[in-house]
This record gives structure tokens, C-alpha cells and sequence, in this order.
């Protein structure tokens, strides 16, 4: 059986300068698989050239067999690749309804799509609460919420998730971990790029570290959380 | 001062037409920041899209209630193809060039089309006569409304109410609205960008071709320089409504309209003011105008800025 997302050697520059290197992974339905790293790592740059909003300059990018090294970024979605995008990017002037109405832009199944709201508003009732409410007027945590509600809107097959514990209180990253934990038992299949290694790696079933463009170890997520070196390195031991 | 309510309605109408031109402005410059200096030409085109077909396709003699809607066809024809290749042709090419780039080809395209207009058109240097609606004018109290001015009257409200149900309620309207606020993230809602970025030229295009017809009907005549002056305008009344804001295009536009009636009609009345009072100066009173809102309400009439927490 052929995994859900494959990377093979992917190379992704920005001009001259490669951000990523050369890097394989792949992603089995229904894991969570993590990417730590420290900020310029590339994990970031992984993400978006996934979803098409960069353009691979080598390597192969698999998703249920099927390449999508030429696929736009806007038909990216519909083939069940959801994106969260790093810094939430919620549309600040639109109303929360609307957001998540967004994430189901390319769906027309009406009911189901009123039902998914519904579920959205489940895992996050503070957006329920304010769901008439312009987006621009949440706290950053809610923002998030909102915008992981709102990747979930277009059913995806795989979501990924870019740094959704970026800037927030501890207590409020604590509940977005859970949430991620929730989805998983679920059954959603979750790439999640991150740099609280802790926190990523007990949850993953896979993970792997990047270094300057590079996969330098990887494994599962207990294996990093116990090995010496990702200790060393990421979750701040000596 | 019996006269205020017609001056008013004067204003009304003038602003209307500068309304349905800035509305291209603040679409075009809502999504993709540019300002689309060549949109003035587009107005320009549109009407003598409208001239083409009254004087070149329908048969001498026909009447204007049959003719105006072909006319009005023929406008936003003519107004959206050259919008649409502009943005293909000239724009597109630009998208990710230092923003100096596409402002010079705007304006250099300006040019072109004022040429290629006067090419096609040799005696359109001085104004080419514009057909006229019979009839009219019409009279309520003490205000009277010009026949020209009737296609403006019910052209302008329509016009909006269509804009305002199509960003509001549509797919294509919410995907333009998330386009404006965050392109990338618009596109991995599946949003069609490049797609968008036509449709915005398209719309703002139809606008500035149904404004050509009214400035035709209203002034009956147009020429190739008309784009010019009241292109300017109606960017001052975009910016003046707030710049990418669709319902602050129209206000802008009739405030300025307002505001610059008013001004021509007044301010020689004032101790001193004799001489600033005539037509010439409408359009100082204008920028003077503008100029205020800027210092004290840079964002616009309806400029907003909600926190977009990072």
C-alpha cells in the first residue's frame, strides 16, 4: 500500500539560496506526523511548496500516488490537502462564519457543510459564541482555532498544521495540543510542522528534525522524545 | 437659496457617475494594489463602444429606447476586452516586478489607448456629438431633472445593488473578498486568484463603460481626452471613500460630486471669493477636498483597519 503523502528528495529554493535540500518523508493515513526544527530550518518552506504555493526545483511530491509538482495551489484543497498556514492568516475583515465558510470554498454539498460549521463550533465553542463576530477581533489563540477550524472545513484527507502553537499562552497552546490529540483519535491524518519539539513529538506516531534544509534524524515520536541529541538540542537538556 | 435642492441633486448625479468609475479603481487596487491608472481610458472606451454602435452598426434613425441597451452592450463589450487584455497583456507580466513597474505602463497604456481611440476616430479630437434621449427634462418641485441624466438616475443605484449582491452572496464575491485580505491563503481555500484578478478588472471595466454611456447622454458629446480629468476623479473619490472599499467608492463619489456642485455654485456668493467661484475652479475644490480627508481621515470616508493580529 502506497502512503498517503510521499516526498521524494525534494529540493525547493527561494533564487539562488536552497531552503530545503533534499528531503524525504511520507505520511501513512491516519498518523500524525511531526517536522521539528529551530526558525529557518525549512519546515515552513516544506509546507507551503506541499500545498503548491511554492514550486519544487527537484524531488517528487506524492499524494494517493498522484504528483503534484505542477498542481496549482488553489486545486491543491480539493484533491483533500488542507493547509493552516504558519502566522493563522485568518481573513481578519470577514466574519468567523465566513472564515470557515472559506475553508469549504470549493464544496457545494450545503447540509454537510452546515453540519461541519456545527463541528467546528463543537471543538471550538468560542467561535460559536462570536460566530457573527469579524475575525480581526480574536485573541490569538481563538485566531488559531479559527483557522485549524477552518482547514478542517474542506474535509480534508491530510491536514497540515504550521506552527499552531506560534506566540500563545501557555494554557492556550495546552488546549490546541489537545485539540490535535483530539483529531487524531478521530482519525485525521495530521502533518504538523512545529517548534515545541515536546509537545509534537508526544503526540506523533512519526517524527523527523530538520536542520538547515536537511532530515538529520528521524524516527517515532517516542524514539525523539528519548533520544539524547533531539533532548540536547530541542527540548532544552544537558 | 431656493435653488440648494437642485444643486444638490446637480451633485448627486455628477457624483453618481464618478462613483461608477472609481468603483474600478477600488476593486482592481483592492486585490492586486495597483492603481489602475489606465481605467480613465477604459470609461473613454466604453463610451465610444456606446458611439460605435449607434453610428456604425444600428440603422440611421433608430430609436434611442432600442438603441441605448445595444449601446450599453456595446460599452461594456468594448470596455471589458480592453480591461481584460490590459491585465493579460500588460499587467499580468508585472505581477511580481517592483511596484513602479505596472504604474508606468498604466499610464504609458493610458496614452496608447487615448491614441489608438483617436486613430480609429481622426475628428473625435474635438468632441464627437453623442446621441440624446427625447424628451424631458422632468420637473419634481422645484428640482428638474435633465433627460441625460435619467439613464444615470436609475444606471447608478442598480449598478451597486448588483456589486453589493455579488461580493456579499456569491462563491466568485467571497472568494474576491478573501483574495483582497490575504492572497495566499485564498488560494489554499481553493480560491482561483489569477481568476479573480480578471473578473476584478471585468467588473470594474462594466462600471466605467456603463459611466461612459451617462457621461455621454449627460454631456452629449464625448472625445478621447475625457478619460483623463474625470479618471482622476473618480480615483480621488475612491480614495476619498476609502480605497478598496466598493461602497466607499460611490460615496466618495458623491460627496465629491456634492461638494464640488456646491462649491461652484457658492463660494462666489462669499465676501471676497468672487473669482473662485467658476467652473474652472470645480476641480481645485475638488483636491482641496481630498486633500482634507487625507490630513484628517487618511484611510477614507469608510477606510477601516481592524487589528490583523500576526
Amino acid at each position: 500500500m502506497t502512503a498517503l503523502l510521499e516526498v521524494e528528495d525534494l529540493r525547493v529554493a527561494y533564487g539562488k539560496i536552497e531552503a530545503v535540500k533534499g528531503i524525504s518523508f511520507k505520511v501513512e493515513a491516519g498518523e500524525v506526523v511531526t517536522l521539528i526544527g529551530t526558525n529557518g530550518a525549512g519546515k515552513t518552506t516544506t509546507l507551503r511548496t506541499l500545498s503548491g504555493l511554492l514550486r519544487p526545483v527537484g524531488g517528487q511530491i506524492k499524494f494517493q500516488g498522484r504528483s503534484l509538482k505542477k498542481t496549482p495551489a488553489h486545486q491543491v484543497v480539493s484533491l483533500g490537502l488542507a493547509h493552516s498556514p504558519e502566522g493563522r492568516h485568518i481573513f481578519p475583515r470577514m466574519t468567523i462564519e465566513d472564515n470557515l465558510r472559506l475553508g469549504a470554498f470549493l464544496r457545494s454539498d450545503k447540509q454537510a457543510i452546515d453540519k461541519d460549521m456545527q463541528r467546528a463550533y463543537d471543538l471550538f465553542p468560542i467561535l460559536g459564541e462570536r460566530r457573527k463576530q469579524a475575525a480581526g477581533t480574536l485573541s490569538g489563540g481563538e485566531q488559531q482555532m479559527l483557522a485549524m477550524g477552518r482547514a478542517l472545513m474542506s474535509q480534508p484527507k491530510l491536514l497540515m498544521l504550521d506552527e499552531p502553537s506560534m506566540g500563545l499562552s501557555p494554557i492556550m497552546m495546552q488546549k490546541i495540543m489537545a485539540t490535535i490529540a483530539e483529531l487524531k483519535a478521530q482519525g485525521t491524518t495530521i502533518l504538523l510542522v512545529e517548534q515545541n519539539a515536546q509537545a509534537a513529538l508526544s503526540l506523533a506516531d512519526h517524527g523527523h528534525v530538520m536542520e538547515v534544509g536537511n532530515i538529520v534524524l528521524s524516527g517515532t515520536g517516542q524514539d525523539l522524545l528519548h533520544d539524547e541529541s533531539v533532548r540536547k538540542a530541542y527540548l532544552g537538556e544537558d | 437659496m431656493n435653488e440648494l435642492p437642485q444643486q444638490l441633486v446637480n451633485g448627486l448625479l455628477l457624483g453618481a457617475m464618478y462613483g461608477l468609475v472609481a468603483i474600478g479603481y477600488t476593486m482592481v487596487y483592492g486585490i492586486v494594489q495597483l492603481i489602475n491608472f489606465a481605467h480613465g481610458e477604459i470609461f473613454m472606451t466604453g463610451a465610444f463602444g456606446a458611439l460605435t454602435v449607434y453610428a456604425y452598426v444600428l440603422p440611421d434613425g433608430t430609436s434611442m429606447w432600442v438603441a441605448l441597451p445595444l449601446m450599453l452592450i456595446g460599452a461594456v463589450l468594448v470596455a471589458v476586452v480592453v480591461a481584460v487584455g490590459a491585465e493579460r497583456f500588460a499587467y499580468r507580466p508585472l505581477r511580481n516586478a517592483p511596484r513602479l513597474a505596472p504604474l508606468i505602463t498604466a499610464i504609458g497604456l493610458s496614452l496608447a489607448l487615448q491614441q489608438a481611440v483617436w486613430a480609429w476616430y481622426p475628428e473625435a479630437k474635438s468632441a464627437r456629438t453623442f446621441p440624446q434621449i427625447d424628451g424631458g427634462p422632468f420637473h419634481l418641485g422645484n428640482v428638474t431633472i435633465q433627460t441625460g441624466d435619467i439613464f444615470l438616475l436609475a444606471a447608478a443605484p442598480i449598478s451597486m445593488a448588483v456589486l453589493a449582491y455579488f461580493v456579499m452572496k456569491t462563491r466568485t464575491g467571497r472568494g474576491m473578498q478573501a483574495t483582497a485580505q490575504d492572497p495566499d491563503t485564498a488560494k489554499l481555500m481553493g480560491v482561483n486568484t489569477d481568476r479573480i484578478i480578471v473578473i476584478a478588472f471585468a467588473l470594474g471595466a462594466v462600471f466605467a463603460a456603463v459611466g461612459g454611456v451617462a457621461y455621454g447622454l449627460k454631456y452629449g458629446q464625448v472625445d478621447f481626452r475625457m478619460g483623463f480629468i474625470l479618471g482622476l476623479k473618480a480615483f480621488t473619490a475612491a480614495v476619498l471613500g476609502g480605497i478598496g472599499n466598493i461602497y466607499g467608492a460611490m460615496i466618495g463619489g458623491v460627496v465629491l460630486g456634492i461638494a464640488e456642485t456646491l462649491a461652484t455654485a457658492y463660494i462666489a456668493d462669499l465676501p471676497g471669493m468672487e473669482k473662485f467661484g467658476s467652473q474652472s475652479w470645480a476641480d481645485v475644490w475638488a483636491f482641496v477636498l481630498l486633500i482634507l480627508v487625507l490630513l484628517l481621515r487618511p484611510q477614507g470616508l469608510l477606510g477601516e483597519r481592524v487589528a490583523d493580529r500576526a
